[in-house]
């Protein structure tokens, strides 16, 4: 895919110096010192949460007639925790963005706003707090989007944003004002004490709406498209914070509404969570492996991982509801660790495409290479946060697919025909995802990271500055504690796992200790363990090459073997492109992609070959199937409409009456 | 465990490390017999490694540390595996640390290791063995975590110390659909995984037919020494588990005897020995797959594997 990119990301900026300089304040370390501030606060009462006592807060003059009404309890806590975390991490790296990418005001300003929004949408209690805090989320972040409005790009991103996150509120909205209507209450404690005097009819009608809403705003299929658009054209601390922070807000959505107040549901609710789930993991990561623009490919890589994350939600849900808790409480488990480590390791893969970015004006892979040497922290930090979403041992994603897996093979034997079918499939799709992910990852890293720069902005990459390393070491920290130690992770997750009625309170999860045990069922597996033994191992195999040693020359620097050729030009070199071009072919009846080569001969020769063009277009096949026809039908609609907008006054008004009365006519 | 078990690991590890250069050496000799050729003689690849032990170091120039650790890497990822699966005794000391899908992990990364390596380089050839390695390795975890649920599904756990021993325990659960199912597809996803015939001719060096070969054509000297003595283990190894997944018979307790580690080691060298021995032989009647009609065998062993579970799901008795 060609993206072009704007050569001078500061330029539009440029207008603004002199004001800036005038300035007194330091802008950019003013927001990002909020924004961490505001994570701080966020991860400390998340965390109190989750060992104390719930806490509660009512403003009742905020909104007019039901108040403002703020619940946390565990579940929220540990979202809030997350958002906090992932904050902390962000806003110290955007003081140094900020500064090299000349923010304007604007989004500035907007940034500790939307992590405020996002820090309330958990801790909402009722429904008419929970949407005023969705909708601040979604507008905070669209204003975020298009802080580079100048580019084409940036708006038309805003624009498919816009319109998906506004339909996606459109069927929360219903969802949550039936729910409420026949709740009797607008609290969601209210509403969970008369959830049982719900009908079929409604509850069903619920679940899928909100299933639809919230699984947009976790970029589930076939609502995700805005997720690859968006998140790669925000700013790169925007884009950490959306695809780290702003998407659990879709699985927080569906764990507290769906699992929590509504279920446990029918056998039909769990499996399709987890059709939704496998079908957007296996889309995303293939999306994800041809991918050639780095930001993007973590985008897909988000709406994959989301994917996983709903499946065993889903895999919990029917576990549940055929009768095996314990099985359900190791996939909860999975779910929510893979949502933290998932928060941990996406960060630090956009920051460190942000750093990108920022030194190169790049996101082409095609045209990265080389920064291995010219920014040795900052490729360290990608291939941390790359090992982690490839979900290998040593990475922070390890052991989460690792408890996912668990749960999908100890499924019981003797239970319905559904499980028996779903659970063996369920793996195939976890399991390509997985290796996908694998080829997504390494092509990342390897094409954009080592080699030889493909392009003279990659060769003039400098290291960032201090503070985005700063914010790049915390989330690095926090993906080597899930990978070697999510023991100490385990306190939190079984208070949070307790207060979940899908598991049930007695049913204990996984022990997660220095060695992961599972309840239950034979099973273990120590992350910590298995990587001091690889070190070991590693150290083994370098004392076995160092054997005969003493009779060697000094070591020699050679040229590369060119096939007897006088130079290699980086241009010989692999390309992002070329490296997915096996899967691309492989995977041709679903991707789709658009390509071209054309063969230019001499006039002379027909063998002789004077030029060879190839052009690939990838394009998001659903987007292309389900979207074009639906924005085609609308369009059409419009133009209709349009022709009873004639300008005339007095037929507006009369327009106005008659929808009155039909109203009333209705309403009656 | 007692010391003896952990002796069982150690003699694990280093009958691999000094097992393996002999494995390759007498699949070549297999081969180059069948062939009508005389053959370098088993002792052969240890020859080679000797000598390319004592070659000067050699860094290509632009290379990262990625290029440097890679055979480390491998090498290690292979021979932690080695101490991890039973193949003289059940009671490794590691084995709660990693079940089968941990040891299919550490393979993968050993593979991602020597890819990245590839793209390191910097040359075409380089990034196209390492693009044609992933995309295979990509297309093969499917079907090895398929076929380690068929597995896990009699003993009811993916721990390979309980696999075995259930499969020890009730042979007669090897002639069930699902086991067999679950054999050929391991079998054909081994092949892939350590790069042989037909999916990859390990002694090509003819650049555009290379996926391995390809990787690693920067290597040379000590590297190239633990690259390739890297990759025998890796299929010493992987023969040894299958054949102890499908065979378990003379392997040792989890709290052995001195005399059950010498049966073990014995029994498992005759297995690998076999094993080896019929897959040098195979190979010299097939030839190699092109590369894209690579992923229709590979789909094919994914669709036994989940023919696999779904059979053992439906026709298996649960043991425990």
């Amino acid at each position: 895919m060609t993206t072009t990119i704007d050569a001078s990301p500061a330029a539009p900026a440029l207008g603004e110096g002199p004001r800036a300089a005038r300035r007194s304040i330091d802008g950019p370390a003013l927001s990002g010192g909020l924004t961490a501030i505001l994570g701080a606060i966020g991860l400390t009462l998340g965390l109190s949460v989750i060992f104390g006592e719930p806490r509660q807060l009512r403003i009742g003059w905020l909104l007019p007639l039901v108040g403002v009404r703020l619940d946390l309890d565990p579940l929220g806590g540990v979202f809030v925790a997350a958002t906090g975390a992932v904050a902390i991490a962000v806003g110290i790296y955007a003081v140094g963005y900020a500064r090299r990418e000349h923010w304007a005001r604007f989004p500035l300003v907007t940034l500790p706003l939307f992590v405020a929004a996002m820090l309330l949408v958990p801790a909402a209690g009722s429904v008419t707090t929970f949407l005023l805090a969705w909708e601040l989320m979604a507008a905070t972040s669209l204003i975020l989007v298009l802080s580079e409005h100048r580019r084409k790009e940036v708006r038309c991103a805003g624009v498919f944003y816009a319109i998906m996150t506004q339909l996606g509120f459109v069927f929360i909205l219903i969802a949550l004002v039936v729910l409420s209507a026949t709740g009797g209450g607008d609290a969601f404690t209210t509403i969970a004490a008369n959830v049982d005097n719900l009908t079929p009819g409604p509850r069903n009608a619920i679940f899928l709406l909100t299933v639809l809403g919230f699984g947009s705003k976790a970029g589930l299929l076939p609502l995700h498209a805005w997720l690859p658009k968006a998140h790669p054209e925000a700013p790169s601390p925007v884009s950490a914070l959306m695809s780290a922070a702003m998407v659990n807000m879709g699985i927080y959505g569906i764990i507290r509404i769906d699992l929590q107040l509504l279920g446990p549901g029918p056998h039909w609710w769990g499996l399709t969570l987890m059709i939704f789930g496998a079908v957007s993991a296996v889309f995303g990561v293939l999306q994800a492996s041809v991918s050639t623009d780095l930001k993007q490919l973590l985008a897909y890589s988000t709406t994959e991982n989301m994917g996983l994350i709903t499946l065993a939600l889903g895999a919990a849900a029917l576990l549940t509801s055929s009768g095996a808790p314990t099985v359900a409480a190791i996939a909860l488990t999975a779910a929510l660790l893979h949502l933290l480590s998932h928060a941990a390791f996406k960060t630090l893969g956009f920051l460190a495409a942000g750093s990108v970015l920022a030194a190169t004006g790049l996101r082409d892979l095609d045209k990265l290479g080389g920064l291995a040497r010219r920014m040795p922290v900052t490729t360290v930090m990608f291939g941390i946060a790359a090992l982690g979403a490839s979900g290998l041992p040593l990475g922070a994603g390890f052991v989460s697919e690792w408890l996912l897996l668990q749960s999908l093979i100890h499924a019981p034997h003797d239970s319905i025909t559904l499980v028996a079918l779903a659970m063996p499939l369920s793996v195939g799709a976890v399991a390509l995802t997985t290796g996908l992910g694998i080829a997504a990852m390494v092509k990342a890293f390897g094409v954009g990271f080592l080699a030889r720069p493909r392009s003279a902005a990659a060769e003039a990459a400098r290291e960032a500055p201090k503070s985005m390393l700063a914010g790049m070491t915390l989330a690095a920290a926090a993906c080597v504690i899930f990978a070697v130690a999510p023991a100490l992770l385990s306190p939190a997750l079984q208070r949070v796992l307790a207060v979940l009625p899908t598991v049930g309170g007695d049913s204990a999860g996984p022990q997660i200790d220095t060695i992961l045990r599972l309840p239950g069922v034979a099973g273990s597996m120590s992350p910590a363990l298995l990587a001091a033994a690889l070190a070991i191992a590693v150290l083994l195999a370098f004392v076995l090459a160092r054997w005969g040693g003493r009779h060697r020359p000094p070591v020699m620097v050679t040229p590369l073997w060119a096939s007897g050729a006088d130079s290699l030009s980086p241009r010989m070199q692999y390309t992002a492109t070329s490296f997915a071009e096996p899967l691309q072919r492989v995977f041709d009846d679903i991707l789709r992609p658009d390509t071209n080569v054309e063969v230019t001969h001499f006039a002379e020769s027909q063998y002789l070959v004077e030029r060879v063009s190839y052009r690939t277009l990838m394009v998001d096949p659903v987007e292309q199937r389900f979207y074009t026809p639906v924005v085609r039908a609308v369009t059409i609609w419009a133009q209709l409409v349009r022709r009873a907008h004639t300008g005339s006054v007095h037929l507006y008004l009369a327009y106005g009456a008659a929808g009155l009365l039909i109203v009333l006519l209705v309403a009656r | 465990m007692s010391a003896l078990a952990v002796a069982a690991a150690a003699l694990q590890v280093v009958g691999v490390l000094a097992g393996a250069p002999l494995v390759v050496g007498g699949m070549r000799q297999v081969r180059a017999r069948l062939e009508g050729r005389a053959g370098g003689g088993i002792g052969q690849p240890w020859r080679d490694l000797r000598k390319q032990l004592r070659k000067q170091q050699i860094t290509p120039s632009g290379t990262t540390v990625v290029f440097a650790l890679a055979p480390a890497v491998v090498a290690g990822s292979t021979l932690l595996i080695a101490a991890i699966v039973p193949l003289i005794a059940l009671g490794s000391p590691l084995d709660s640390a990693a079940d089968l899908f941990g040891v299919v992990g550490l393979l993968f990364l050993g593979t991602v290791a020597l890819t990245l390596a590839g793209i390191d380089t910097g040359t075409a050839f380089g990034g196209m063995g390492s693009s044609r390695e992933i995309t295979i390795a990509a297309l093969v975890e499917p079907t090895i975590l398929l076929a380690v649920f068929a597995l896990s599904v009699p003993g009811g756990s993916a721990n390979l110390a309980a696999i075995v021993a259930a499969t020890a325990n009730h042979p007669e659960q090897l002639v069930s659909p699902g086991s067999l199912l679950a054999f050929v597809a391991l079998a054909i996803v081994i092949i892939a995984e350590t790069g042989r015939l037909p999916v990859d001719n390990p002694s090509t060096h003819l650049e555009l037919t290379m996926i391995h070969e390809a990787m690693i054509l920067e290597y040379a000297g000590p590297k190239l020494a633990l690259v390739e003595w890297a990759s025998g283990m890796r299929l010493t190894v992987l023969l040894g588990l299958v054949a102890n997944l499908f065979m378990p018979w003379g392997i040792a307790g989890s709290d052995p005897s001195f005399l059950a580690v010498l049966i073990g080691l014995v029994a498992i060298t005759v297995k690998v020995v076999v094993l080896a021995g019929l897959l040098a032989a195979g190979e010299v009647f097939i030839a190699k797959l092109r590369l894209f009609r690579v992923p229709e065998l590979l789909a094919g062993s994914f669709l036994l594997a989940l023919l696999a579970v779904t059979a053992s799901y439906f026709l298996g008795t649960p043991t425990s």
